[in-house]
């Protein structure tokens, strides 16, 4: 593991930035119940993080905190080098994180189109008086909002669908638009919570190959919760393991592979021969 | 054309125009209804308090008049001006803006995640408490609009018509004041729509709607378009006021109509707008129509009953309403 601040290259050859979030010491707890346990690990410009652990393990508590469902009893939340404020989930959206759920929240009765072009509502600066009076401002942001929404639509190959209300849709589609949406925010930070549950093999295949294209042609970070380890070991430059609320490994995918408390924890089937 | 016919027709025509009344009413119920899933009891008494303040204004009231009389023992009632109707107005839409603004802060606020029978049982507490508010800033007695809308009878359309019938029909009866109520509901209505198609606000509210969560991750503050949504139910509360006050006065039976906008939201689902607006149009129809062919066999005054028994029906028979969506529980 590197410390903090310099970029650096890893394994095969991908160049890694300089922390963009730093969480430090989170405890979150539901009533007695400690989800979280003083947990610190950072997610890294660039990079695709992992994080995993076994059902029940506060991964998607995790999550949570990063995108301000949740607000942690201890610990700070970094976002580029300066201490964040407990903030609301709408704040931080508009602070450029943008996240997926495990349980697909897309708006069940607005086409396709009109979902994505809701993850541009924070770039619609006009506001209520300006869009009635000055039409001229205002149309020339819907063109460009537009624009946006038509590649990302070009980009995770849903052109078909673009008018179809997504209530009709099946569950894979579902979490593309759900990408879809999150990627039209153009975010710094893009947090997907189990993106390929529920998946079949080639659905699979088509969903990382997005997840690594976004990271690839859009730059964005990503920080993801997934329990295929076939998928995570591929995709992910940096893997966070947790088990009952803590952390127990932080590293490489092959770091974390060969880490003996992981091993037991998480993986100790694979190794019972 | 035999009298009789023609005489349905007007019956007809007067019940749509009610119709449009009852639509009014059942609007701003949807409008809250549907963003934030609370059924806001007050939306009667919130119409009678914002045409209160607006009489209020427009004849130069002292808000409170009572309370700061008995305290410091003054005799303040009028200041002494009258104010426009246009500005009268557009004060009153500043206090409804307020008005949504307090609820949110100190009533829903604090009672988000809650069931639905708690918000409802708040929304009575507020509609008691918006009440009792009305009379302690602006009186208890009753009290005439004067905004200068046309009343009675058209003469033109009755003068108009009256060659249609034999010597029996003496032409159409239209209320004018119906015919203007029913332009304002259609502007109304359309400037909604527009609203909330073509707006970032508008958007914002109905992806609020649609799923609060999913609203939340895309950067909207439930909290604003909660405001936005009360601020909007209170518009459209103002102008029943206005409509209702202007034809029956402004007093405390004028919170009343609410209760003639529950089977209008039974029939057209209590998540849809053109919903309410077929709603009342059903209803309006129905109830005057009724009156006319079945009122005299059973002794008259079937409009009191007529349309909770309709809603009875539609509650049997397609509970969703004409344009609710479809509840489906999966198992």
């Amino acid at each position: 593991m590197k410390d903090n601040g310099e970029s650096f290259v890893t394994e095969d050859g991908r160049t890694i930035g300089e922390v963009m979030l730093d969480l430090r010491d989170i405890t979150l707890r539901f009533g007695g119940v400690e989800a979280i346990k003083s947990i610190s690990f950072d997610i890294r410009e660039g990079e695709i993080r992992a994080i995993i652990g076994p059902n029940g393990a506060g991964k998607s508590s995790m999550l949570n905190v990063i995108s301000g469902f949740y607000i942690p009893q201890d610990g700070e939340v970094w976002f580029h080098g300066k201490k964040r404020a407990p903030l609301k989930p709408y704040q931080v959206a508009r602070q450029g994180i943008a996240r997926t759920f495990q349980n697909i929240a897309l708006f069940e009765g607005m086409t396709v189109l009109d979902n994505i072009m809701t993850g541009r509502l924070n770039y619609t600066k006009s506001g209520l008086l300006a869009q009635a009076i000055w039409k001229g401002k205002a149309e020339r942001e819907e063109t460009e909002n537009r624009e946006k929404v038509e590649r990302v639509i070009d980009f995770l190959e849903i052109q078909a669908i673009r008018k179809t209300p997504v209530g009709r849709l099946p569950y894979g589609l579902k979490k593309r638009v759900e990408l879809a949406r999150a990627l039209a925010a153009e975010p710094k930070l893009l947090l997907l919570d189990e993106p390929m549950a529920g998946m079949n093999v080639e659905e699979k295949e088509d969903m990382s190959r997005f997840i690594l294209d976004v990271n690839d042609e859009f730059g964005t970070t990503i920080a993801l919760i997934e329990h295929d380890m076939g998928v995570v070991m591929d995709l992910s430059d940096r893997v966070v393991v947790m088990d009952y609320g803590k952390k127990i490994g932080d590293g490489t995918p092959d770091e974390v592979r060969n880490n003996q408390a992981v091993i037991d924890a998480y993986l100790g089937v694979a190794h019972e021969d | 054309m035999s009298a009789d016919f023609l005489y349905g027709i007007e019956v007809v025509l007067n019940g749509l125009m009610a119709g449009v009344m009852y639509a009014l009413v059942a609007l701003g119920f949807v409008l809250i209804f549907k963003a934030s899933g609370i059924f806001n009891f007050a939306q009667g008494v919130m119409a009678l308090f914002a045409a209160l303040t607006l009489v209020g204004i427009m004849e130069g009231q002292v808000p409170f008049a009572h309370i700061i009389n008995a305290t410091f023992g003054t005799e303040l009632h009028h200041f002494g001006w009258e104010v426009p109707a246009i500005l009268a107005i557009t004060c009153t839409v500043g206090v409804m803006i307020l008005f949504a603004w307090a609820v949110q802060r100190f009533l829903f606020r604090h009672l988000v995640g809650q069931e639905p029978i708690i918000l409802f049982m708040a929304t009575i507490g507020l509609a008691y408490f918006l009440e009792g508010m009305g009379d302690l800033m602006w009186g208890s007695d009753i009290k005439t609009l004067a905004l200068g809308l046309p009343q009675g009878g058209s003469r033109w359309i009755e003068d108009a018509t009256a060659g249609l019938g034999g010597d029996d029909f003496y032409g159409f009866f239209i209320d004018k004041l119906d015919m203007v109520a029913t332009v304002v509901a259609i502007v109304l209505v359309a400037g909604l729509i527009a609203f909330s198609q073509y707006t970032k606000h508008g958007r914002a509210m109905r992806a609020v709607a649609d799923d609060h969560q999913a609203a939340l991750s895309v950067g909207i503050s439930l909290n604003f378009i909660w405001i936005l949504v009360w601020s909007l139910a209170g518009f459209v509360a103002l102008v029943a006021g206005i409509m209702w006050g202007a034809k029956s006065g402004v007093q405390f039976s004028l919170s009343l109509i609410a209760l003639k906008a529950l089977p209008v939201l039974m029939l057209g689902g209590f998540t849809s707008i053109p919903g309410a607006i077929v709603g009342g149009l059903i209803i309006g129809v129905g109830e005057k129509l009724f009156e006319y062919l079945v009122g005299p066999m059973v002794g008259g005054a079937t409009e009191n009953w007529f349309a909770y028994v309709l809603a009875l029906l539609f509650l049997v028979f397609r509970p969703q309403g004409l344009f609710g969506e479809k509840i489906i529980e999966r198992v």
